[in-house]
């Protein structure tokens, strides 16, 4: 039991900070939601073009840009190493960031996040399962692997909300539990696989669970494209829907919201750019956390606000995360997830702690 | 007098109905709670009424009023707004008509009241449309109606019950809708907060005819507060009448089913208690 004057001490505490938050929350939302989109958008584009210079230009190979002119090599690796990977951690960034706002909408859970849900989990074992029976690895027959990677994840955000949805209520712990679960026995599935498969592709796929955003030429970002666009094109449809929905369900379900249909539609937009994701990079975790949070803190709490700006800001997070990962060692590179988790982990922690002082989870 | 829900059936013929629900038959899917379904409850208000849903718990009270708002669907029997069938009238439009009152706003989010109450304004805002200033004068004006100006900079994570009943209320106002349908607002509210939505209520129906239809469990605070009370029992609206006349013993008795349920009527209100 807690004592009264501990509740007391807790309340009072709770208002002080509650007072803070509001002028903080005055300053940047007082401005109708449209402005405020557009000048976000605005100071986020410019953030973004400076992290993708920034990124184009460190790496394992130092790069003289006055050399581009006449340096086959050097335009090589601009143009077929660098940009294709800067590229490719912009769109996975900002796919992922945009997920993450949106399943934090949906199920109105400030901790969720593909990782947390886990829908990277099924992804990356329908990936595995994909690469084990030799449906291509990382270039060669990717929309197999994409497909495989779309089924699990699907399957795992659907076994998840099954088990935390109750009637109306989703219980916020059990969908984080579930998803915990949902990514252990993923993980072990993997590893099993990689036990059963025979040596070339148990390496394969290892060297793919370590997620990199290794990649040469543009090939395999087009290939992408095809299955992330429709998925962004969604959420984006959906942005006002799970705007009311984060406010509250019924209310947005008396507003005209049809709340079964635009729940399916982000899981399976959501599955889809997951799963995409992850075939290619492996699971790369809390990006979906951080961007959607910081943008928040910034521009407000609406979802129509918070979507595109989660889509920029996690282009612009991912970038920078990989330069420092392919520069942070010195030599070799680190997969960029080890960076978004010890930078997510800490976050994640923090606001569960927040989390529980507004309300007991 | 009162009149068993059958004779409701030829009210609909009576003038002047604005909501009216026919014979309505509601389950949900994986039935865990047998009792709390809607069969067969049929009620018509007038317009400009302010009618109270009373009946024991699980006698479908919320499930009816989640039918009457469209969050939930018939799966037999009709709700005709205006005449209209509420089936024919697109959800934004029926959104338009009619708004839903929820016990209490949830959010996790600490969307400030103002945001809140904008939402309200999304019926009238296309899809990828953000609102105008006409809608915010809209939202202030809502909150302004209900004396909750001042909360309009705040997040809702952290305002008071009373407060945050407010805000629904003001959210619900600012869709401009002919009639309000509250979900046991008074559920977590004290007697000075109970007694000031009531207030508010009946100042709306006063200076705008709009018509409210409240869930509520107060039986003290009917007579003479509402102009029309319906009382539920296992899925049917069994009786339905002026306050006075729908808070009889015997009615009680039968609606709570509860031997014990008192009712008198004295200094022109009716004052209701159990016996021990």
């Amino acid at each position: 039991m807690k004592s009264r004057s501990e509740i007391n001490a807790r309340t009072s505490a709770n208002l002080q900070e509650g007072a803070a938050r509001a002028r903080l929350v005055t300053a940047t939302s007082s401005s109708p939601a449209g402005g405020r989109l557009r000048r976000a958008l605005v100071l986020l584009f410019f953030i973004f073009l400076l992290a993708a210079a920034i990124s184009l230009s460190v790496g394992y190979q130092t790069l003289d840009f006055s050399l581009l002119k006449h340096d086959a090599t050097a335009r090589a690796i601009l143009f077929q190493l660098r940009l294709p990977r800067v590229v490719l951690a912009a769109i996975v960034g900002a796919s992922l960031a945009m997920v993450g706002a949106a399943l934090q909408a949906l199920f109105r859970n400030p901790l969720a996040e593909p990782l947390t849900l886990g829908v990277s989990g099924g992804g990356a074992l329908g990936a595995g399962l994909a690469i084990a029976f030799g449906l291509g690895a990382r270039v060669g027959g990717v929309p197999l692997v994409f497909l495989a990677a779309f089924a699990g994840a699907g399957v795992s955000v659907a076994v998840v909300y099954r088990l935390a949805r109750t009637g109306a209520v989703v219980l916020p712990g059990a969908l984080l539990l579930a998803g915990v679960v949902i990514n252990v026995i993923a993980a072990s599935g993997v590893v099993l696989i990689q036990y059963l498969t025979d040596y070339t592709r148990a390496l394969q796929i290892l060297r793919w669970t370590i997620g990199s955003l290794d990649v040469v030429g543009f090939d395999l970002v087009w290939r992408m494209l095809i299955f992330l666009v429709p998925g962004w094109i969604v959420l984006f449809v959906v942005a006002r829907d799970l705007h009311l929905l984060a406010v509250d369900e019924e209310t947005a379900a008396s507003l005209g919201v049809n709340v079964r249909s635009s729940e399916r539609l982000v899981y399976i937009a959501s599955s889809l750019i997951v799963g995409t994701t992850v075939a290619v990079g492996g699971t790369i975790g809390f990006v979906g956390l951080i961007v959607p949070h910081a943008v928040r803190l910034l521009f407000g709490e609406d979802v129509r606000v918070v979507l595109p700006c989660s889509f920029l800001l996690g282009a612009t997070f991912l970038m920078l995360a990989d330069a420092v990962a392919r520069t942070a060692t010195g030599m070799g590179e680190l997969p960029v997830g080890v960076i978004t988790a010890l930078a997510g982990g800490p976050v994640f922690l923090w606001l569960l702690r927040r989390q529980q002082r507004y309300s007991a989870m | 007098m009162t009149r068993a829900a059958d004779e409701i059936l030829p009210a609909t013929t009576e003038a002047r109905s604005l909501l009216e629900a026919r014979a309505l038959h509601f389950a949900y899917p994986a039935a865990k709670n047998a009792a709390d379904v809607v069969r067969g409850a049929s009620l018509a208000i007038g317009r400009g009424c302010l009618a109270a849903l009373i009946g024991a718990n699980g006698s479908g009270k919320s499930s009816l009023v989640r039918l009457l708002a469209g969050i939930l669907k018939p799966q037999s029997g009709e709700i005709f707004f205006d005449g209209v069938p509420l089936s024919a009238i697109d959800p934004r439009g029926r959104a338009k008509r009619i708004a839903y009152v929820p016990q209490t706003i949830n959010s996790v989010f600490p969307f400030t009241a103002l945001e809140v109450v904008l939402t309200g304004r999304s019926p009238y805002a296309g899809r990828f449309r953000f609102e105008t200033a006409g809608d915010e004068e809209i939202a202030r004006d809502a909150l302004a109606a209900v004396d909750a100006s001042h909360l309009a900079p705040r997040p809702v994570t952290e305002l008071s019950g009373g407060e945050r009943q407010m805000v629904a209320l003001a959210r619900a106002l600012a869709q401009q809708p002919q009639c309000l349908l509250l979900d046991e607002p008074s559920s977590a509210l004290d007697l000075k907060h109970r007694t000031a939505l009531l207030r508010h209520l009946r100042r709306l129906r006063d200076e705008k005819a709009i018509t409210a239809l409240v869930v509520t469990h107060d039986l003290g605070l009917l007579d003479p507060a509402f102009d029309t009370v319906f009382a539920m029992r296992c899925g049917e609206v069994v009786a339905h009448g002026a306050p006075a006349d729908v808070l009889q013993d015997k009615i009680l008795a039968d609606v709570y089913g509860d031997e014990h349920v008192r009712a008198r009527r004295v200094f022109n209100r009716t004052f209701v208690w159990s016996e021990l």
